[in-house]
């Protein structure tokens, strides 16, 4: 199959067969990590420039190692859009960037369908690190490839995720990846934190932790922010933890071999008790990481015509 | 010079005409309308008389937009008095109500006598300014309405800068209705919205967009209903845009208060469903809605709960729309698409077309006492001829107005005006028309 997208801004667009040469792709890659010599020349005189709007070490870190390994020539951009007059950085940036012809432009944004508009502005290819509370389509694919290892599979599984659905991109793209996989998505979340009519996405709702993950394959638990209860969407993160936080007592619904998963960074004892996320059994949060790299150099890969 | 406009079907509603007429225009003045001998005199008065042969074509009163932004004074790149006025007659209007929400805001008697000063110079529509019911339009002390008033204003509203005080809206109703000053509320209630750029629900989840529940609009539909029964006074409802508002209009109605209400064309044309792209020029407030929603729309003009179809010209700088979607400006150029998409309820059977015109010309001039919307003889000669089988594609870039923020740039549109008349004068005439 010979992936033909230009660019990488959500899960919603891709086909199963594009999910799947994605996984396979980074799966070969994941080799290149374990080497002594963890570098191959294959994007050598590419340009990445990672473009990030908000802050975030973990996913700018992973695609810079990505482009790295591939021998790409990265470069990271931080950008305030606090600082400047709204918006007209990102199309100032974008013009600027084009003249300066990379290959491939990671961007990370807090607002929604940022990634789209510059798609439209630039003929290079795009890659969306996240937009505002849209999609995350690297994490949900590094989440599927973890799934995959662990399991051996993700159709017919049941993936419980449960948090703060309303603000999660993690979420969004993971149901769509998910569900395009044939897994069995199930939500939990304070009903102020799950957004209406979210069950038209062909998922089961709950607002009871328990309802949801019981006999689960897959516990996917989300980040909480904290600056949220000021918007007065949950009255305490004591009440929030007493009731949405995954504790070796309710994990014992959930089927004994779940895995228990996690974007990060984690709040411990707010959304995973420490015991669960600390222990092998269970968590697989660092298997994450590490295919999140793999993941990235999969996407720079095929979107510089790997493929081909 | 005379005008006589020959051969059209004349739609009147005011004075429940719809025929084949004749009309002459003398001096700025409706001087006869009929079918009677001054149709066969047509050549007696030769030179000195312009004789349009209009056959096929439809006269109706100047159509009248009863929510306009003009961005004058402030905003003179986004629109101009001028610019505006221009827009409005190639739109088929001879007249229009702008919102006071300029910069300053048209909260004083200078800001009023400005806009009007600009109007005049422009010399193409009529222009009524609107003043702030709260100074600044901040929600707190009410404007002078009296002086307002003297000064030119039709009404007073905080369009953009929803009224969130109970008792401030009370004591506007109150005091406007003692000044026969009607009240236009932009019912938003701003807690419910705080956040949302689109409405609540299956688009704005999946799309990761705050969400603007319909509930901001009712709440405040129905509240202002309420304290207008209970002050007995009226109460007009700008760009209805949810069944739920169209519902306790229609009840209000029912229970005899008067309240009026509008709707504006993207509210029974496009719905929630078509911003999956984050098209800037989609954003408008209050946001597009859903299907039903517009079929209630559709229900709610047909019954007559919707009095009144207002463009809501809201024209924006190519800088102000092409941003993320959350930094866009809110707002749509409506003034030269608003007649043909209108049109589109009439050729979809849902609107006849005197109760069309009465929408667009009778109806706001009533709702803004304003001494037009009829073209009855002695009236003055505000005058639009709609081509009703002309086809023609919408290109922002003809745009009169400096607003290009269209998201119906492409649409094949099949309806015209092909000339405004104001006060007697062509103020608009298509270019292949060669008057
Ligand atoms: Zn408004």
């Amino acid at each position: 199959m010979k992936f033909t997208r230009k660019d990488i801004l959500g899960i919603k667009d891709l086909s199963v067969d594009e999910i799947n040469l994605i996984l396979e792709t980074a799966e070969s890659f994941l080799e290149i990590s374990t080497r002594e010599i963890k570098k191959v020349p294959t994007l050598r005189g590419k340009t990445v420039i990672n473009l990030f709007f908000e802050a975030s070490t973990r996913t700018r870190t992973s695609f810079e190692i990505a482009g790295k390994r591939l021998s790409a020539d990265t470069i990271n951009i931080s950008a305030s859009t606090s600082s400047v007059v709204k918006g007209e950085t990102l199309i100032d940036t974008a013009r600027n960037l084009e003249a300066m012809n990379p290959d491939v432009i990671v961007i990370r944004h807090s607002a929604a369908g940022a990634p789209h508009l510059l798609a439209t502005l630039v003929k290079q290819s795009i890659i969306n690190a996240g937009d505002g509370a849209h999609e995350h389509p690297t994490q949900a694919l590094l989440d599927m490839m973890t799934i995959k290892e662990k399991k051996g599979r993700i159709a017919g599984l049941k993936v419980a995720i449960i948090g703060d659905i309303t603000h999660s991109r993690v979420a969004r793209s993971n149901i769509y990846g998910l569900s395009k996989m044939g897994a069995n998505v199930v939500l939990a979340g304070p009903a102020t934190m799950l957004p209406r009519d979210i069950e038209q996405m062909g998922v089961q709702v709950h607002t009871k932790l328990e309802d949801a993950i019981i006999d689960a394959d897959v516990v996917m638990m989300l980040r909480i922010q904290l600056e949220r209860q000021k918007q007065n969407i949950f009255p305490s993160l004591r009440e929030y933890s007493q009731h949405y936080c995954l504790n070796s007592r309710n994990i014992k619904l959930a089927r004994k071999d779940a895995i228990v998963m996690h974007p990060g960074p984690i709040n411990r004892g707010v959304e995973i008790s420490p015991d669960i996320a600390d222990d092998p059994a269970y968590s697989v949060i660092l298997d994450q990481v590490n295919k999140g790299v793999a993941v990235r150099m999969a996407l720079l890969y095929l979107l510089t015509g790997g493929s081909e | 010079m005379k005008l006589l406009l020959t051969g059209a079907r004349v739609i009147d509603p005011a004075q429940k005409i719809d025929a084949k007429m004749d009309v002459l225009v003398e001096n700025g003045k409706i001087a006869k309308i009929g079918t009677g001998p001054f149709s066969t005199a047509k050549t007696k008065d030769a030179g000195k008389i312009k004789i349009i042969d209009l056959t096929d074509m439809i006269i109706c009163p100047g159509l009248i937009d009863m929510h306009t932004h003009l961005r004058e004074p402030g905003q003179e790149y986004k629109e101009t008095v001028a610019s505006g006025a221009k827009a409005a007659v190639a739109g088929g209007f001879s007249s229009i109500a702008c919102m006071p929400n300029t910069d300053p805001i048209n909260d004083n008697r200078s800001i009023t006598e400005f806009v009007k000063r600009k109007a005049v110079e422009a010399n193409l529509a009529n222009v009524y300014p609107i003043g702030a019911i709260s100074r600044q339009s901040a929600g707190e002390q009410l404007t002078e309405f009296w002086d307002l008033k003297e000064a030119g204003i039709v009404a007073l509203s905080d369009d953009g800068k929803p009224v969130m005080d109970a008792a401030l809206m009370r004591h506007a109703l109150e005091y406007g209705h003692s000044l026969s000053l009607p009240i236009i509320s932009h019912c938003e209630d701003t807690n419910l919205s705080a956040g949302g750029l689109m409405n609540e629900g299956y688009y704005s989840t999946i799309l990761g967009l705050g969400g603007i529940p319909v509930s901001a609009e009712e709440v405040m539909v129905s509240r202002d209903i309420l304290i207008a029964e209970f002050t007995r006074t009226g109460i007009h409802i700008a760009h209805v845009s949810t069944e739920g508002s169209v519902r306790l209009i229609r009840e209000a109605k029912k229970r005899g208060l008067k309240v009026t209400a509008e709707t504006a064309p993207h509210y029974f044309t496009l719905t929630d469903e078509s911003l999956q792209t984050y098209n800037t020029s989609l954003k408008v407030n209050p946001p597009l809605r859903s299907a039903e929603d517009i079929k209630a729309i559709k229900e709610g003009l047909a019954d007559g709960t919707l009095d009144a179809i207002a463009s809501d010209h809201a024209p924006h700088a190519r800088t102000d729309k092409e941003l993320e979607f959350e930094y866009a400006a809110n707002g749509i150029s409506g003034l030269e698409t608003s007649l043909a998409l209108s049109l589109r309820l009439v050729n979809d059977g849902v609107l006849t077309w005197p109760e069309l015109i009465a929408k667009m010309s009778t109806n706001p001039a009533q709702i803004l006492n304003l001494p037009k919307g009829t073209i009855a003889a002695g009236a003055d000669a505000d005058i639009t001829v709609i081509d009703p089988q002309l086809k023609w594609t919408v290109d922002v870039k003809t745009f009169y107005s400096k607003g290009k923020n269209s998201p119906f740039h492409g649409w094949e549109m099949k309806g015209k005006a092909i000339l405004t008349i104001v006060g007697g004068e062509i103020k608009y005439a298509l270019p292949s028309l060669n008057l």
